[in-house]
């Protein structure tokens, strides 16, 4: 998995840094199966391997040669983004490792079912109002993404 | 919880996911792959919801929602920043970093 994500900010073929982004987001639904979240799993292969990387083929292949290699970045810049970003993954591992987590060992897989309650409760510790924000803003980029996309022919 | 694998594995490894795409996300040039990087950094965010939610507190649900929720909300955005790149290429016939200073038609 990090050998894939290593690949997709480095690859110089953008059909193939997608394919590689591609293989990351399964591993990661991986993640999510091996430790019981099936649900969660599923939806990221759907939402993540159906809809985004679709997107991202498709606005490739509206944009680009299907062969176009990238431009090379300087190597000035890469050195100091790599500097920066390896200083920022070694205080964080350091955090992590010296903070003691205290793991329960009772683990039991959770019910689809128990999720949607927990979505649409309005009692304590529900989530409605999240829950109806989201589905707003997702409209609202629905509309939004098909008035920006065709913004040419509204001017005219 | 996965048998043998302690927390401090998973967060380790969601953490090198995260700055790996912070190193892209500050070296891409093309704002289609800054996008993906972006993609990769909310992955490893979700992912640590998660993993925290089950190995500490595995009787709430909290953790699962919000994962969720950030899966909601990479997919708008990554809909609306495509439509508005195609737009631009529309424009400027480029999607490179240093070509878009205008983003006004």
């Amino acid at each position: 998995m990090i050998v894939f994500a290593l690949a997709t900010v480095t690859s110089r073929k953008v059909l193939r840094a997608v394919m590689y982004l591609l293989f990351v987001l399964i591993g990661v639904s991986g993640i999510y199966f091996l430790i019981d979240y099936s649900f969660l799993g599923a939806i990221q292969i759907v939402v993540y391997g159906g809809g985004v990387i679709v997107l991202f083929i498709f606005s490739v292949l509206l944009i680009h040669h299907v062969e176009l290699e990238l431009e090379v970045t300087p190597l000035k810049k890469k050195i100091i983004a790599g500097l920066l970003s390896a200083a920022g993954l070694g205080i964080t591992l350091w955090a992590i490792i010296t903070y003691p987590f205290k793991a329960v060992n009772a683990s039991q897989p959770i019910e689809v079912s128990e999720i949607g309650n927990k979505l649409l409760s309005y009692g304590d510790g529900g989530f409605i109002l999240p829950f109806e924000v989201i589905s707003v803003l997702l409209l609202a980029v629905m509309i939004g993404a098909i008035v920006i996309a065709k913004g040419k022919k509204l001017e005219k | 919880m996965i048998e043998g694998i302690s927390i401090y594995e998973i967060l380790s490894l969601s953490s090198i996911l995260f700055f790996i795409g912070i190193y892209g996300f500050f070296t891409r040039e093309n704002l289609i792959m800054v996008l993906m990087s972006i993609e990769l950094i909310l992955n490893a965010a979700a992912v640590n919801f998660v993993v925290i939610n089950t190995y500490l507190y595995p009787d709430f649900l909290q953790g699962t929602i919000f994962s969720i929720f950030i899966i909601a909300l990479a997919a708008a955005e990554t809909a609306l920043a495509i439509a508005i790149i195609i737009n631009l290429y529309k424009l400027v016939t480029s999607v490179e970093v240093k070509d878009t200073e205008v983003m006004k038609y």
